[in-house]
């Protein structure tokens, strides 16, 4: 039987305080996501022909696009970190992270659904940028049955980040180089207003741009409760 | 180099000691072609006769490469090991599957464009299209064959896992193959070219860099 490189870190750390948000870290998601669903149903944003009042959905649907690019840059990282380290903690933070992250991707969708419903009049549209959003949450969902259909864990590990890191670099190219490349109806594309023109706007400036960083922070929140949790439920049936 | 060759030779040489497999593939595929053929009988929008072809190809490719690991046991497997790197195993093992499918893409297009009609604008554009298209599936599908051989593999978790990763390619490729069935210009399809020249890229090194790690149990 060949040498089993990593058998002998896989399970020696369970480190409860790898994933430890300092306390002022939640004060401050709590202050921004809260902020955010205040002001961002308050404030006063420009009228525009068509946008309307649905540009609010700036505040919710583009953040959370972000906080989910976020999380599963963080869970390739992590899929990487595990590569090289052999530490199961790893591994399994990077699907707690992809689990969130994941969370985040469907109220994007669905977020934008609703703006689309109401600006081009349909849920679904054929877009290059709709569709690359779908796949790359179906490539997830993959990975997550991937995940379950291996008993032992350390071929678990080292396979399913082995998928992880393929996804995430086959995902960047579908989400941000082949939409720039034919045309789109999505804002940012084609010549289709961004957030660049009509966010000059400097009082959206500030919800926006705190909005970004309180989903993300409130993403991370969730993925260390999360952590937590399975940390010690292990550590009991030990 | 040796080595890849003769990971190349020994699939080569294992396929035809038992041709049922590869035969069984190109069955497959041609029975496909007939099945459309009867269903459809004629098709006359170029997007959809593009399309009808790529969704057959890569239903075929899974069908043929889902075996490439599957059939390697874990004493073979063993042995390889002490013979030569991963890198060279998986190099060898892409350019067979890639190559395998280059020549079931090539046999599916002549007998497809005999059974349904259609003015090919540009045929060495489709051409290019076709093999760097189906060049790039076989190296997605080498190393999402070697993950699901690991995962006590079956054809239903490839092609979950296989057909979200191959979608900007199947995109890529199906606007370049249409392109150049409208026969437009070479101007405006570099892009599209330049973009499946560096998806082939992007597969083999993430492949060649990451099947270690597969490799090693």
């Amino acid at each position: 039987m060949p040498f089993q490189w990593s058998c002998f870190r896989t399970f020696g750390a369970n480190n409860l305080e790898a994933l430890r948000l300092p306390i002022w870290v939640k004060f401050l998601a709590f202050v921004t996501v809260i902020s955010c669903v205040f002001l961002g149903f308050i404030v006063d944003v420009p009228r525009l022909d068509i946008l309307n009042e649905t540009i609010r959905n700036l505040f919710f649907h583009v953040t959370s696009w972000f906080a989910m690019v976020f999380l599963f840059l963080l869970s390739f990282i992590y899929s990487i970190k595990h590569l090289s380290s052999g530490l199961e903690m790893d591994d399994r933070l990077a699907k707690i992270f992809t689990e969130v992250g994941m969370v985040f991707g469907i109220a994007g969708l669905v977020t934008g659904m609703l703006w689309a419903k109401y600006t081009w009049g349909a849920y679904w549209v054929p877009d290059p940028k709709l569709n690359g959003a779908a796949i790359s949450l179906l490539a997830y969902l993959a990975y997550v049955v991937l995940r379950n259909s291996f008993s032992d864990p350390i071929t678990k590990g080292r396979v399913s980040s082995v998928y992880n890191i393929f996804a995430f670099v086959l995902m960047l190219i579908f989400i941000f180089i082949l939409p720039r490349m034919t045309s789109s109806l999505h804002p940012g594309n084609g010549g289709n207003p961004a957030f660049s023109s009509y966010d000059l706007d400097n009082t959206m400036r500030l919800v926006f741009y705190p909005a970004i960083i309180g989903w993300i922070l409130l993403g991370l929140w969730i993925s260390e409760i999360k952590f937590r949790m399975e940390a010690l439920q292990i550590n009991k049936t030990k | 180099m040796k080595q890849v060759l003769a990971v190349i030779f020994r699939n080569l040489k294992s396929d035809f000691r038992d041709p049922n497999s590869i035969f069984g593939s190109l069955l497959f595929l041609i029975s496909s072609l007939f099945v459309c053929y009867i269903s459809i009988n004629r098709i006359a929008s170029i997007p959809t006769w593009v399309a009808l072809f790529w969704i057959i190809v890569i239903f075929a490719s899974f069908n043929a490469v889902a075996k490439s690991f599957v059939q390697e046991t874990r004493d073979k497997m063993i042995y390889i090991y002490s013979l030569m790197s991963p890198a060279q195993f998986i190099i060898g093992k892409m350019l067979y599957n890639g190559l395998l499918l280059i020549l079931m893409s090539l046999i599916a297009i002549l007998i497809y464009s005999g059974l349904f009609e259609m003015a090919i604008g540009n045929l060495p554009m489709l051409l290019i299209g076709i093999l760097l298209g189906s060049a790039c599936i076989g190296m997605i599908l080498s190393l999402l064959s070697s993950i699901a051989s690991k995962a006590s593999g079956n054809l239903t978790l490839m092609a979950i896992l296989g057909l979200p990763i191959m979608l900007p390619l199947i995109l890529t490729a199906t606007k370049f193959t249409k392109n150049a069935v409208d026969g437009l210009d070479w101007s405006i399809q570099y892009k599209y070219l330049i973009v499946l020249i560096g998806l082939n890229i992007v597969c083999g090194a993430l492949s060649v860099v990451l099947f270690p790690y597969l490799w090693r149990e």
